[in-house]
């Protein structure tokens, strides 16, 4: 029970560089959520099964609730806090409010998370390929239907 | 969910640093995704003192395609492997199972060598340690009753790894490094047919890499499972079918989420020098039927899963053998 000593972590974090102390066996999660305050990631299933906690790890969407926070060092997180631009919502973020995208909105964050991804990677895709992208992602609210479709929206350049 | 247990990291840069690691530190696992071990970390399951990372080992990471065989490095993620463009065209069968598992984000972290070391699965097991405990635990682990078979002696959960079937269709071998060195060994015997110990790693030894030969035949894989994603398979059956002219002259078949191990389904030769017909799909069907062992591991009932899987293997056998899905004439 004596290897839980801390150490310092660096990774850049919304785009800032950031040193965290934290032992090996602590979760990204927790990290964001307990020791940044960056509560916009979710903790929904705690076991990778939901997408609630997605976040981007050098730009490609991971679970934040199977990664510890150590594997991060080095490398470049994203959370949802990171797509405000000048204290304004993304375009996708605003897609998702116009399009009625999130209703309770516990999903919200990994849904806007692995779409960002996408896009990035994808900047037209079509429904289908939106559907393959979020496929991790579970919504309890809006049967997909307005998600995919404020994805779209946003690709398109709309609203 | 629990925190996890008291561990710290090591993350060696080379394979004689990894088995080092191994061999320094008693109570040691190796990990490379982590979208398994962690979950069952969280589960109680397993106390490690020390975790070994693989993916900082260079020779683990790399895929390559050349014209003399497939290289696949241990620590290569799945999502790498699916969408590497020489194995989506010469080996589709990998790249289908490959894409098979979970979601996209498991297949970004999750690994090769994780997919095929994956731990076996039971809904008796893969439940959280308060759960376990009030059921008594199980025979698996920190029990000694099953409650699959109470009156058994052996664990019957199942292996689910997507990407095994696919690779023991092709024949594919593995290099394991260890305090003895590395050795080579077919992938199928990397496995037991007994859940609570289904590999035949001994300590301190992992995988380096997998390599199936050139020219490999046509080949593919076919999971079932509740939903489209994520989930994992009920029944999951890879098909590798040779033809010359009609008749059937080359024929594997290989299952996961039915037994404890992966396997080669056995007996395959007796269908050789015949062409695919219903008569013949049927005969297919028999046989996976007879050594499929499905219990009561998953939500979904044993008898559907051996049915399930017997279809999938017939659906695929008919079409590499040039009839429909349904085995008409095409
Ligand atoms: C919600 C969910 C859904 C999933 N769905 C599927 C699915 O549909 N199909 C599927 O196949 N899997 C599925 N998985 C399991 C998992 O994501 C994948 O199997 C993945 O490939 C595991 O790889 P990893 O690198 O993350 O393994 P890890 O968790 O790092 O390791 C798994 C095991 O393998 C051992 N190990 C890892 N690398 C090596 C090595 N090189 N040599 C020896 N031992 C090694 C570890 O010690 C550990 O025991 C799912 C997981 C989750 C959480
Ligand atoms: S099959 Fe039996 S021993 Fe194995 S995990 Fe399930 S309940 Fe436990
Ligand atoms: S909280 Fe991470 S996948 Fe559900
Ligand atoms: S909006 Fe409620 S879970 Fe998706």
């Amino acid at each position: 029970m004596s290897q839980t000593a801390k150490r310092v972590r660096a990774f850049r974090l919304n785009g800032r560089a950031h040193e965290v102390l934290v032992a090996d066996n602590v979760l990204l999660l927790d990290t964001l959520r307990e020791a940044l305050g960056l509560t916009g990631t979710k903790r929904g299933c705690d076991g990778g099964e939901c997408g609630a906690c997605t976040v981007l790890i050098d730009g490609t969407p991971r679970l934040a609730c199977l990664t510890r926070t150590e594997e991060c060092e080095g490398h470049g997180v994203e959370t949802i806090e990171g797509l405000v631009e000048n204290g304004r919502m993304s375009r996708l973020q605003r897609a998702f409010h116009e399009r009625l995208g999130t209703q309770c909105g516990y999903c919200t964050p990994g849904m806007v998370m692995a779409a960002e991804g996408l896009l990035r990677r994808n900047p037209d895709p079509s429904a289908a390929e939106i559907r393959a992208a979020l496929a991790g992602n579970i919504c309890r609210c809006t049967g997909y239907v307005k998600i995919v479709e404020a994805i779209e929206d946003a690709a398109r350049g709309a609203p | 969910m629990e925190l996890l247990p008291p561990f710290h990291v090591a993350t060696p840069g080379s394979i004689a640093a990894a088995v080092a690691a191994g061999q320094d530190h008693a109570a040691s696992r190796f990990i490379a995704g982590g979208t398994d071990l962690m979950v069952n970390l969280r589960h109680g399951i397993g106390d490690p003192a020390t975790l070994i990372d693989l993916r900082g080992i260079p020779e683990l990471r790399h895929v390559s395609a050349e014209p003399d065989g497939l290289v696949i490095g241990a620590a290569v993620t799945l999502a790498e492997l699916a969408e590497h463009p020489a194995v989506a065209s010469r080996y589709p069968a990998i790249a289908t199972a490959a894409a098979a598992v979970g979601a996209p984000a498991h297949r970004a972290a999750g690994t090769v060598g994780g997919n095929l070391c994956l731990d076996t699965r039971c809904i008796f097991y893969n439940r959280s340690a308060w759960w376990r405990e009030a059921n008594g635990f199980c025979l698996k682990y920190q029990g000694d009753t099953c409650h699959v078979a109470p009156t058994g002696k052996r664990c019957h959960a199942a292996f689910s790894g997507d990407l095994a079937p696919a690779l023991l269709v092709h024949a594919a071998e593995i290099d394991i490094a260890g305090p003895g060195g590395v050795r080579r060994q077919p992938l199928a015997e990397l496995y037991a047919e007994d859940g609570a110990a289904h590999l035949s790693l001994a300590p301190g030894e992992f995988l380096v890499r997998v390599v199936v030969a050139a020219d490999p035949w046509p080949a593919s894989y076919a999971k079932a499972r509740a939903r489209g994603a994520i989930d994992f398979p009920l029944a999951g059956v890879a098909v590798a079918l040779r033809r010359s002219g009609e008749e059937v002259d080359g024929l594997r078949v290989a299952l996961t989420g039915t037994n404890a191990r992966p396997f080669l389904l056995a007996g395959t030769d007796a269908l050789l020098g015949a062409p695919v017909s219903p008569a013949w799909l049927d005969r297919l069907g028999r046989l996976v039927q007879k050594q499929v062992s499905p219990m009561r591991t998953t939500l979904l009932a044993a008898q559907y899963r051996r049915r399930v899987a017997a279809a999938l293997a017939q659906r695929l056998a008919a079409t590499l053998g040039g009839l429909d899905a349904v085995g008409r004439a095409a």
